[in-house]
């Protein structure tokens, strides 16, 4: 995983409501098995016809992906299924980050995860950031903050443990297994309820 | 006396799994009993486990299912069968090949115990009160029905519960639910559920673990607490769960996996549910009475209205967007537009008593012309105990399909899908744009109303054609 720690780019805002992790990317596509290429199937449907054709006024295909780092979402961003296929092609078309007054479980759980960092904002700065969507903005995740042009910066909040691990760009698997030890104490003096089965 | 505090049946569930405590720094480890994989949501966590050279933790605690890229009719005369691409058969080998490698059993294609994952792990007993559960899939919050906390997970976690059999997790807050009084007769969970959805709102639950309680969710049946308890996520809701009870109990009495000292584990279930005084964070309530079959006219599950009442006025800009995808107008009854396909299953109402009330719903009549009914047991064991009863006789009888489990057109990824610009009354969970294909427009409701409509070609209520 790549370490984010300051990122200054243009946005793009994708306003309506719900947007759910099938409009991110549709269940037919989830037959892949490995997490590569996504991108191009990214918001698939609002960015091809039938046959595959780009759909010339979609956002999605208007924009220079590697300007455009930030998505700014409508309410309950990527609610939905818990398909990581989501943040996978959202990071894979070039997004980082993505600021939304609110973001969806387990979505935000699978983002910060990748590297996408969800950012939950009110109401006014969501208002103030899509008024201004020409200006860059500039996110900083050693001070949780954003800024926007000469604008007072505004705070935000990313639980402290998956922030460090995005600051340090290490994934949260090598800690888990750190913790051999404990885990192997947990389940040798607990009072055992799992499932009884049978060999395989 | 006791000089712990009153605690909620989540908090009860939470603290016998936290293998390290959260801080404010880092989040808590948290032990998983069970983990259900099937083919979507995996082959990259293997694949992670593999390049890291990393074995599974517990084969033990894990089991495997095939059902959401698998087809649901069945070989051809060449005796293949009919996946709807190769990647989706090469997604359903690999999943095959990597639980073999890590010793990991799977009700594969050759067992009589295949299911759609959440129908699946409650009937082998898989699923007990108290445990925690995890699946790569949202829908998992089903299991909760039993007391369990079951949650859905993304694949970068399959792999950390794969390899340690732990999460990392911060404690969630608590929102109790209560449904008072009795419901009428013709409702069912998923009525309640889709109330529930509506009363909330679409993304009310976020951050929350929901607890269900009340006279009307007591008085509901396994299956129809699975079904709401199914649904939690769709009001945003990390988990939803439900207090053991002696139907609980009973339920899960004599399935494959139940604890061989079974009175001693009942009496540790009951011991689970909510203290008298426990603190929520946030309560609902609502009055069961007043719930009456229910369909949704928008885009989104809270979108829910009983049936036969107008779409409303649109009251925000996404409003007017998902009524005019939906092709409704607000004021006008959505029951006044012509059904093109109906479809009962997934894990939502997939279950026996599911198939029971849409035979019971079909039985003697005719699927009105121009409408196309799938029937999709949620299991290889519904599908049993449904064909034995001649459930299916009925079903193909009165012009609709009857097939093999899987998810089906719940996710339309294994080609059953509903065509662009298609309406379609579905008992599944989800009536996002372009959920059943693209193009296609979900009207989500119960078995009953979704076999009424069948029968009726738009939308209706069993009681409206009985
Ligand atoms: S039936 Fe639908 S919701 Fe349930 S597991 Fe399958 S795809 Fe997910």
């Amino acid at each position: 995983m790549e370490p984010f720690a300051k990122l200054t780019s243009k946005v793009v805002v994708l306003s309506q409501a719900n947007i759910d992790t099938d409009q991110i990317i549709p269940a037919r596509f989830l037959t892949t098995t490995t997490r590569e290429g996504l991108g191009d199937l990214a918001f698939y449907d609002w960015r091809y016809e039938d046959d595959g054709s780009a759909k010339p006024e979609a956002i999605l295909n208007r924009i220079d992906p590697s300007e455009h780092r930030i998505l700014l979402g409508g309410p309950n961003f990527a609610c939905g299924s818990s398909r990581e296929h989501a943040p996978w092609a959202l990071l894979d078309y070039g997004f980082r980050a993505i600021i939304s007054t609110e973001i969806a479980d387990i979505f935000t759980s699978n983002a910060l995860k990748n590297g996408l960092l969800p950012i939950v904002v009110s109401q006014d700065v969501w208002d103030d950031l899509a008024q201004n969507q020409d200006q860059p903005v500039s996110i900083d995740l050693e001070n949780n903050q954003i800024q926007r042009g000469n604008a007072a910066p505004v705070g935000f909040k990313v639980e402290a443990f998956a922030r460090q691990c995005m600051l340090d760009g290490v994934d949260t698997l090598g800690w888990l297994l750190a913790k051999d030890t404990q885990i192997a104490a947990f389940e040798t003096t607990r009072n055992d309820t799992a499932p009884q089965r049978t060999a395989p | 006396m006791s000089n712990t505090q009153p605690q909620t049946l989540y908090e009860k569930v939470w603290q016998r799994h936290v293998v390290v405590a959260e801080t404010q720094s880092t989040p808590g480890v948290m032990y998983v009993d069970l983990h259900l994989v099937h083919e979507v949501t995996s082959p990259q966590a293997f694949a992670e486990l593999d390049a890291r050279g990393l074995k599974v933790r517990r084969p033990d605690r894990t089991f495997a299912t095939l059902d959401h890229s698998t087809p649901t009719l069945p070989s051809g005369p060449d005796g293949k069968l009919p996946y709807v691409t190769e990647q989706a058969r090469k997604q359903v080998e690999t999943l095959e090949a990597n639980t073999k490698r890590h010793g990991i059993e799977l009700a594969g294609w050759d067992s009589d115990q295949r299911g759609v994952v959440h129908v699946m792990g409650p009937e082998l007993g898989l699923t007990q009160p108290g445990m925690t559960v995890v699946c790569g899939d949202s829908h998992t919050a089903t299991h909760g029905a039993f007391g369990a906390l079951a949650f859905g997970i993304g694949t970068s976690e399959v792999g950390y519960t794969l390899a340690t059999q732990c999460l990392i997790q911060r404690k969630a807050k608590t929102l109790r639910v209560t449904v008072n009084g009795q419901l009428q007769n013709g409702v069912s969970g998923k009525d309640v559920a889709l109330a529930i959805i509506a009363t909330i709102g679409f993304g009310g639950g976020t951050g929350y673990v929901i607890e269900y309680a009340g006279e009307a969710i007591r008085s509901l049946d396994m299956e129809g607490r699975m079904t709401l308890c199914n649904m939690s996520i769709e009001a945003g809701a990390r988990a939803g769960m439900i207090a053991p009870d002696e139907k609980t109990i009973e339920w899960l009495r004599g399935r494959r996996f139940a604890p061989a000292d079974y009175e001693a584990a009942a009496r540790d279930w009951l011991s689970l549910a909510s203290d008298e005084g426990a603190v929520f964070d946030k309560e609902v309530t609502l009055d069961g009475a007043q719930i009456r079959p229910m369909a949704t006219w928008g885009t989104t599950p809270d979108a829910a209205i009983p049936v036969g009442e107008a779409a409303p006025q649109p009251q925000s800009e996404s409003d007017a967007k998902a009524l005019a995808y939906m092709g409704f107008t607000a004021g006008q009854a959505t029951t006044s537009e012509k059904v093109d396909v109906v479809f009962v299953g997934s894990c939502t109402n997939g279950r026996l008593s599911d198939m029971r009330i849409t035979a019971s719903v079909l039985k003697g009549r005719k699927v009105a012309d121009g409408v196309r009914m799938l029937v999709v047991p949620g299991s290889e064991a519904v599908r049993k105990q449904a064909e034995a009863e001649g459930l299916h006789t009925i079903v193909t009888a009165a012009g609709a399909e009857w097939r093999i489990p899987g998810c089906s057109m719940c996710i339309a990824m294994n080609g059953d899908v509903v065509g662009e610009g298609q309406l379609c009354v579905s008992t599944s969970n989800r009536n996002f744009e372009g959920r059943q294909g693209k193009g296609a427009r979900t009207i989500l409701a119960s078995p009953a109303t979704a076999a009424a409509s069948a029968i009726a070609g738009h939308l209706a209520t069993a009681e409206e054609i009985a």
